[in-house]
């Protein structure tokens, strides 16, 4: 406020036409530094892989120590420790037939999205184009696809990683905010298994994740995911879980792995 | 001169509200509040607990292992550690909620240091902001161990030395006074994040690292202070008997439940680095050609729907 003060106080008492024009130059630049938030100016904002405030780009390891034998190996039918499962749910899990799974060729079942980041995988991670990230597991060979912008829903049938929409949460002093994390929401969802021994999801699950990323003492990197997952059907309350994941230097344990219904 | 006076007033007033919309210019993002730990993971740790012989996923070292498979759970019973706290390690892995909540200078209004608050078995942690050094090594080493702070971001980093030696894992697992931890804090909303990056040269061959997360719950049991501890013995055949309780070497009798509980090899259940990652799992599929239990006997569910009928601990009682 006193720099407010001295400010308009110098102003009062310089030249009339001096003060003027310095007021005038002010309101421009003030104006100008406005358009870039105003909704006609978005058609210049920088692509995502542009403005994105973290590289996640690069091959990453999961680290698995929670629940490690309902996480690193096949789960003993029954075994739904952690999961706010409903008793629906809990009704089609103690029916699991992994063998009936791969009759149908439905060996993918619990490699889906809302699955995928609790699993035994690697992530290779790359830019599709400038709006398109891609993330690809070696563990079931699947591709997840963050899109980011206007990017609009197909009507094609639900997927196992269903349609993901991410923006970049953009924190750190302005105006660069150079800080921040991705923020992804999917949906479309076909359904599938949050575990390998058939804890149900529906086609209605709706899955939010916060990616951050730090870089350890040592200088690795690391990511810590943060999701959230909605499922009327088949959970009795949100379900929110954490996994972290380390960066690696290169592809030389990647190790693509198709589908398995029991392993 | 009017006329003059309100253009640049204006002016003046759009350059605040530029600046004022444009977000603070050093990252200080409130933490404070109750957060309750969310029940999604750390299933049996936060059930029953982890069962005697269960590493898995631990890089602990061939030390680290002996100690744990040395440990007897009547130690609790010795008077020196019936009032034992957990280390501060253990916040990542609950079921603690965490209080937390800022001090803050008087006259400048800066944030001295961030809280987070005790349990009955836990020690406060208070995490300077204030940029002070850590003391001497060879200074006391408290339950809380010494915490710094800085902001990187709107990531808080905690940097914690001086931990005193304390549990790794309830089941027996150890960390030594050695140990150092770095945790990064984020805010996303209601939910609190934090990954733990917890190194002990003693009884760890890597660091040793977990994610963890809150939700705001103004309703979550939990304290700002430790209430003193009352030393009672729960096991009164122990008392007054000179021992304490141990396992020699290969003597331990529970060393192998867990393994013949879940079909898993010794390899498996006895942990190091190599258990934590993917490639361990085709070393189970081709090397000891594992199978899962036929059904789940023990700790098979937590679901909050009281429709949902379980084993829920180690009872193997349906409830």
């Amino acid at each position: 406020m006193k720099t407010v003060l001295r400010l308009e106080t110098a102003l009062t008492h310089s030249p009339p036409r001096r003060g003027g024009e310095f007021g005038r130059v002010l309101l421009i630049l003030c104006l100008l530094s406005l358009c870039p938030r105003l909704p006609g100016f978005a058609q210049n904002a920088p692509s995502a892989k542009a403005s994105a405030p973290i590289d996640l780009s690069g091959y990453w390891v999961t680290i698995i120590t929670p629940d490690w034998r309902e996480r690193m190996v096949t789960p003993a039918r029954g075994d739904y420790l952690a999961v706010p499962l409903t008793a629906a749910a809990q009704k089609i899990a103690d029916a699991w037939d992994p063998a009936k799974d791969e009759a149908a060729g439905e060996q993918c079942r619990s490699y889906g999205s809302p699955a995928i980041n609790a699993a035994p995988t690697r992530f290779h991670i790359t830019w599709q184009d400038d709006n398109t990230l891609k993330v690809e597991t070696d563990y079931g060979m699947q591709t997840r696809v963050f899109h980011f912008g206007n990017w609009k829903p197909s009507a094609a049938p639900a997927a196992w990683q269903g349609d993901s929409i991410a923006t970049w949460e953009l924190t750190g002093p302005a105006p660069a905010k150079k800080s921040g994390n991705l923020k992804v929401s999917t949906t479309h969802v076909r359904p599938g298994y949050f575990r390998k021994n058939g804890i149900p999801y529906s086609a209605n699950v709706r899955m939010t994740e916060f990616w951050d990323l730090f870089t350890d003492p040592s200088g690795a990197q690391r990511i810590m995911i943060t999701q959230q997952i909605e499922d009327p059907e088949y959970l009795y309350r949100t379900w929110i879980t954490t996994y972290n994941f380390k960066k690696e230097p290169d592809a030389s344990k990647w190790d693509p792995t198709p589908c398995s219904s029991r392993w | 001169m009017i006329k003059f006076r309100i253009f640049t007033i204006t002016s003046i007033i759009v350059l605040l509200g530029t600046l004022l919309t444009s977000g603070p210019a050093f990252a200080q993002i409130d933490l404070s509040g109750v957060w309750g730990f969310v029940r999604g993971q750390y299933g049996q740790e936060n059930a029953g607990g982890s069962d005697i012989g269960d590493f898995t996923g631990i890089p602990i070292n061939d030390e680290g292992r002996a100690v744990g498979l040395s440990f007897s759970a009547a130690q609790w019973s010795e008077p020196e550690r019936q009032c034992q706290y957990y280390s501060p390690r253990y916040v990542s892995t609950g079921p603690f909620a965490l209080n937390v909540w800022s001090d803050t200078d008087p006259v400048t209004g800066r944030i001295v240091a961030w809280n987070m608050g005790a349990w009955i078995d836990k020690d406060i942690v208070t995490v300077w902001m204030d940029g002070r050094p850590h003391p001497s090594v060879n200074a006391f080493h408290p339950y809380s161990g010494f915490a710094t702070g800085t902001w990187e971001g709107d990531t808080l980093v905690i940097r914690t030395t001086h931990i005193k030696w304390s549990v790794l894992r309830i089941n027996g697992l150890q960390h030594s006074d050695r140990a150092t931890m770095t945790q990064y804090i984020v805010r996303h909303g209601d939910l609190l994040s934090m990954l733990t990056y917890f190194e002990d040269p003693v009884y760890l061959s890597e660091p040793f690292v977990l994610s963890s997360v809150w939700q705001l719950n103004p309703k979550a049991n939990s304290s700002r202070t430790s209430p003193a501890c009352e030393p009672i013995n729960e096991s009164p055949r122990l008392e007054n008997t000179s021992i304490v309780p141990h396992y020699l070497p290969g003597k331990n009798p529970f060393a192998n439940d867990y393994a013949r509980y879940y079909n898993l090899p010794l390899e498996a259940a006895q942990g190091g680095a190599q258990t934590m990652y993917p490639e361990f799992r085709k070393k189970l599929k081709d090397v000891y050609h594992y199978v899962p239990p036929e059904k789940c006997t023990r700790y098979c569910c937590d679901s909050p729907d009281p429709a949902v009928k379980c084993i829920r601990d180690g009872s193997g009682q349906v409830r």
